[in-house]
Parts: structure tokens; sequence; C-alpha cells
């Protein structure tokens, strides 16, 4: 009874909504997922802690102690601290985004409907999009809600600037972690391997080529989100040769210029965002 | 509109040198409830999974509708409901929640979809968690779940891997039931399974496969009568809605054309041993009706389809 045949009659399909609208879907539901969970509230907590530090800090030295104007303290509260919560946000909403469809199964549930994997991609990076901008935003009120308090409602407009790298430098990472996640099966491995790279490694392996090599480390990612805190530095920082060390050698101090860093951060974004992507499309739910 | 279909053409699947699925040529046609029968690791899953893209062909097509469900997976799965594996819920959202997610993922119109849920939701008997958090569930009820996310969209093909999974004997039984009636609602049902009963109260036909290759795809009383190592001859049990008295069954129903034997069971079921085509098998039903015995069930006996199953895996070895 069984037979062969490439052509069949065509039949009536049900209408689907478009590709665009599914993503839309799949990032509502992510949302609500992470809103749901305690993910979202734990990072919020991590976000308040870290502003109360700063706030505290600022409060019991005094303002003086830190800066003198607006744009200095803003580069000591914001340039000091806001990598550290772009990183947390990666690690939170995009270890696992793709490892934990596959370890905790629940890829089965998505994966069998009439939806393109790019579309359940998509989805989920813009609902952890979403979610990392909330917290940052929640981090900016408060950071300007201090600045305003001690240096009054004038915000400098590198302070801008530094939120936009920020937004950035947060979509990249967004795009490396999820491409971290797309590579393995297993939601800690991929947590791990992400947090390490990004607490420890990239920043191990920075010092170790600009200063040891002389090399400019312009193919590592936190090395472009140098301009966040850059830009909040009067004049713009440059790269500089230094005489120092025990024999009195030269030696150069890179800072990333602001085309070259927005260049890193959207070259890691664009590449990581397609590779991901690649990945994904082709891993298997054995 | 023309017969829901699915087919595998060549369709292989390789992981290294182990060959999951082997030159699998397989076509599906009407509405029918299949049973996908076969040991552990035979392939079912793997075929199962080949329909649903979640892993790529080394050779061959997966076809749904004469579509090809890797090149337009969208276009593909737009009418088929599918459970493999036993999927997760995410543990934060409720069955409405995920069932909501589904139907849009669907285009279910808004206006529809809270009535639809709510029936689907009824039909595996989980209203009272409607707005619980999954994370809750056991293991059944998360299965339930998944049973009528499958259902919600009323997709023409449905594509089940041993659906009871999880389930207690109440579940399967329900899953049966749904299954059961799916059948009259113009729907083509292709089931992996283990449990030769369900296949044999449920399909109307079964493939066997065991070592990535296709054993058989056949009418389930041709494959019993062809394979079951009784010489042809086929188990039927018969159900009643009264007593039946011995009288009646050695001498009505046992003269009856192509009837090898006939025994009482209990009080008000029979095994008849019957050898015979199965325009032979449909004349045999009417006459047991005729009789007026109260006939109300009628199908081959769940052992007859396990002594097929066991000599064709057998041979395989």
């Amino acid at each position: 009874m069984s037979s062969s045949s490439l052509k069949a009659d065509p039949v009536v399909l049900p209408n689907l909504p478009s590709s665009i609208a599914q993503i839309g879907v799949m990032t509502k539901y992510e949302l609500l997922n992470y809103f749901r969970s305690r993910r979202f509230f734990i990072l919020l907590i991590i976000d308040l802690i870290i502003s109360s530090i700063f706030t505290a800090l600022v409060a019991y030295y005094g303002v003086s102690s830190f800066a003198t104007a607006a744009l200095g303290f803003y580069s000591f509260w914001w340039g000091n601290s806001i990598t550290l919560v772009v990183i947390l946000s990666g690690i939170f909403f995009g270890g696992d985004a793709i490892s934990g469809e596959f370890q905790n199964k629940t890829g089965y549930f998505l994966v069998g409907n009439p939806l393109r994997r790019s579309s359940i991609y998509v989805g989920k990076w813009i609902a952890a999009l979403t979610a990392s901008l909330i917290i940052l935003a929640i981090y900016a009120a408060i950071a300007i809600g201090n600045g305003i308090y001690y240096f009054g409602a004038n915000l400098p407009y590198q302070f801008g600037e530094s939120l936009i790298f920020s937004v950035l430098y947060l979509i990249a990472v967004l795009g490396f972690t999820f491409f971290f996640s797309s590579l393995f099966k297993s939601s800690s491995m991929s947590i791990l391997v992400t947090a390490i790279l990004f607490l420890f490694a990239f920043s191990l392996i920075q010092v170790i080529v600009s200063t040891l090599a002389q090399v400019e480390p312009w193919f590592i990612i936190t090395y472009g989100s140098g301009i966040i805190g850059n830009v909040l530095t009067d004049p713009y920082p440059t790269t500089q040769t230094v005489r120092g060390g025990f024999r009195g050698d030269t030696s150069r101090v890179f800072a990333v210029s602001i085309p070259e860093g927005i260049a890193i951060l959207v070259g890691y974004f664009v590449v990581t965002a397609v590779l991901g992507l690649l990945f994904f499309e082709r891993k298997e739910f054995t | 509109m023309s017969s829901p279909s699915i087919e595998a053409v060549n369709l292989s699947k390789r992981y290294g040198s182990f060959s999951a699925l082997s030159n699998l040529n397989l076509k599906i046609e009407g509405s029918k409830c299949v049973g996908f029968l076969g040991p552990n690791g035979a392939g079912k899953t793997t075929t199962l999974k080949l329909f649903t893209d979640m892993i790529r062909a080394s050779e061959g097509k997966a076809l749904i509708n004469g579509i090809s469900v890797h090149e337009n997976k969208k276009k593909a799965l737009a009418s088929v409901g599918s459970l493999i594996e036993s999927p997760e819920i995410y543990p934060s959202l409720t069955p409405r929640d995920a069932l909501s997610m589904v139907a849009e993922i669907r285009g279910m119109p808004r206006s529809d979809r809270k009535k639809k849920i709510e029936e689907v939701v009824a039909e595996v008997k989980m209203e009272e968690w409607l707005d619980k958090k999954v994370g809750k569930f056991s293991k059944g009820m998360k299965q339930r779940i998944n049973i009528s996310a499958a259902l919600l969209s009323e997709p023409e093909i449905l594509l089940l891997d041993e659906p009871s999974t999880g389930l207690d004997p109440r579940g399967m039984s329900e899953v049966r039931e749904i299954v059961k009636s799916l059948k009259h609602k113009n729907r083509l049902i292709f089931m992996s399974s283990h449990l030769l009963n369900e296949v044999s109260e449920i399909c109307d036909e079964v493939a066997m496969i065991d070592h990535g290759k296709l054993l058989v795809y056949d009418k389930l009383n041709n494959v019993v009568s062809r394979f079951s190592g009784d010489g042809g001859e086929i188990i039927i049990d018969v159900g009643l809605s009264r007593d039946i008295d011995d009288q009646t069954i050695s001498r009505s129903i046992s003269s009856l054309s192509g009837v090898v034997s006939a025994e009482k069971l209990e009080m008000k079921s029979l095994r008849i041993k019957f050898s015979g085509t199965l325009e032979n098998q449909e004349k045999l039903l009417s006459d047991l009706v005729a009789l007026k015995i109260g006939l109300v069930s009628f199908h081959p006996s769940s052992s007859a389809l396990e002594d097929t199953y066991l000599n064709m895996i057998k041979a395989t070895l």
C-alpha cells in the first residue's frame, strides 16, 4: 500500500499570521514568562541593590568626594556600573534563552507549530531586549534622580550619548549571549560560559593583549564598550604612549574611539546574531 | 478540498554511522487513524520528528499535503497538530496562556479563542486547572494540556507520539475516546504507540517499523491475517449488550461462513477465530447483527495484533 508521489492536490490551508505577527506573539508570551517567573524580579532587585549602594555612598561621603560637576557624577555612577548591569541582563535573559528550549523541552511545545524557527529566535530576542531595557531604564532613572538632586536638572549631553551606547552594548551582548545559548543544549553550561566570558575572560584577554602584547584589542566586545565610560570623560581620552615599568620602557594605553567602539559593537551583534540564528535553524531536537 | 495526506519519500536519517531511519517510503491519505508500531529505537519518533521539522532528514523528503516540511515548514504544518515526546510548557504560564499562545501563532480569531480553549481543555478534563500555573502540574496533567494544544486549531492531520505516555488508566481511556471521536471528524491521525490494545481499538491501519525500516503498512485486519502466524486466521473480539447462551454460540455463530471457532469470554463477550477476506469479515459482521444477539462491538483482538507484532519484530532480529 505504500507508494510515493511528489505531487498532491492543493488543500485549503488555514490563514496563518505573518512571520512578523508570529514574532510579536513569541515576544508577548516570552515577556509574560519573564514577568511571571522570578528571573526578572531577581535582576530588578540586583539592579536596585547596585543603585542603593551608589546612593548610600554618595549620601554618606558627600557628593564632592566623587565629583564636582554633573558630568563627573555620571561618569562615577553610570560609567562605573552600567556595563555590569548590561552583562547581568545578558546573562539573565539571554544565557539560556535558546539552550533552555532544548534542555527543558519547552521547544517541543513550540517547534511543532507552523512558525519559522527564526520567528521563535527573534521573538525571544526582542523579549530579552525589552526586559533588559526596563532594567536599564530603572537603573538610569535612579542615576538621573540622584544627578538632579545634587547637580540640578541640566543633564550633560554626554550622558545621553552614554545611554545610547549602553543600549547598543546591550544589543551586542544579547546577540552574543543568544549565539552562545544556541551552541549549547545545557542551560547551565551556556549561562556559565557566558558569565565567565563577560565577567572575567574578555577583560583578562583585553589586559593581556593591550598591556603585554601592546596590540589594540579591537576584536574584544568589552573594549568596544569602553565608549560608554569614555564619552563621560572630558576631554575624550585618546590612545597614549606613556613611559613606565621598571625598565622605563614606553608603552601604549589604548582608548577606543567612538566610531571604533560603535563598529565593534555593531560588528559583534551582526556576526553573532547571524551565527546564532543559523545554529538554531540547524539544531536538532533529538 | 482533497484528502489530508502525509508522505515519506525515501526518507532517511543517520547519526554518524547509525541509521535511525532508512529509506522510508510511506503515503497515508484520507481520514483514518494509522497506528505506528515498533520497538524502542525502531525509528518511530525519528519519523514523527522529521514530519515536524524537529530534525533534518539525511536524505529524502517528508511531505504534508504535498508540501515539503523542511522547505516550507510554516505552510506544511498549517493544518497539523502534533504531540512529540511529551513537551514541557513554560512553568510560569497557565494552560490558558499556553493555549492562547498556540492559538495566536495559528491565527485563530480572537472572538473564537476563549471558547475554543475552554472546549479543548474540557475535552481533556482539565477545566479546573485552566488558570493554574503549569509548573505545579504532574506529568499526566501536562500531557493532557499538550493533547489539548494539538487539538486546539482543529487540525486535519494529527501526529501523535505515544499520546498516552504519563497518563493514568482513566487518562489513557479518555485519550482513546478523543482519538476515536476525531476519526469521525474527517481527520488523518498518525499515532505511534507501544500499547497494542490501544492501536487495535482505535486504528484502521497499522505501519510497523524496525531498525529504521518499514516492515508493513496495511489495514489492521490484513496485517493481522497475513502476519499473525496463525495460518491467516484472525481473532475477533465481539462485545454484546446482553448475555449469550452456549447454544447460540455452538449452533448459530460457529456455523457462520469463515468462522473457525467461537468461544465465550464472559457473559457479554465472545472471541471468534475467523479466516477470510475483509469482504468475508464484513459479511460476518452483518450475519452477527442479523442474529440479534445484541452486538455492540466488533474488532480484531489486541492479542492477535500482539502475535503479529511479535512475529514481525522477531523476523527482523
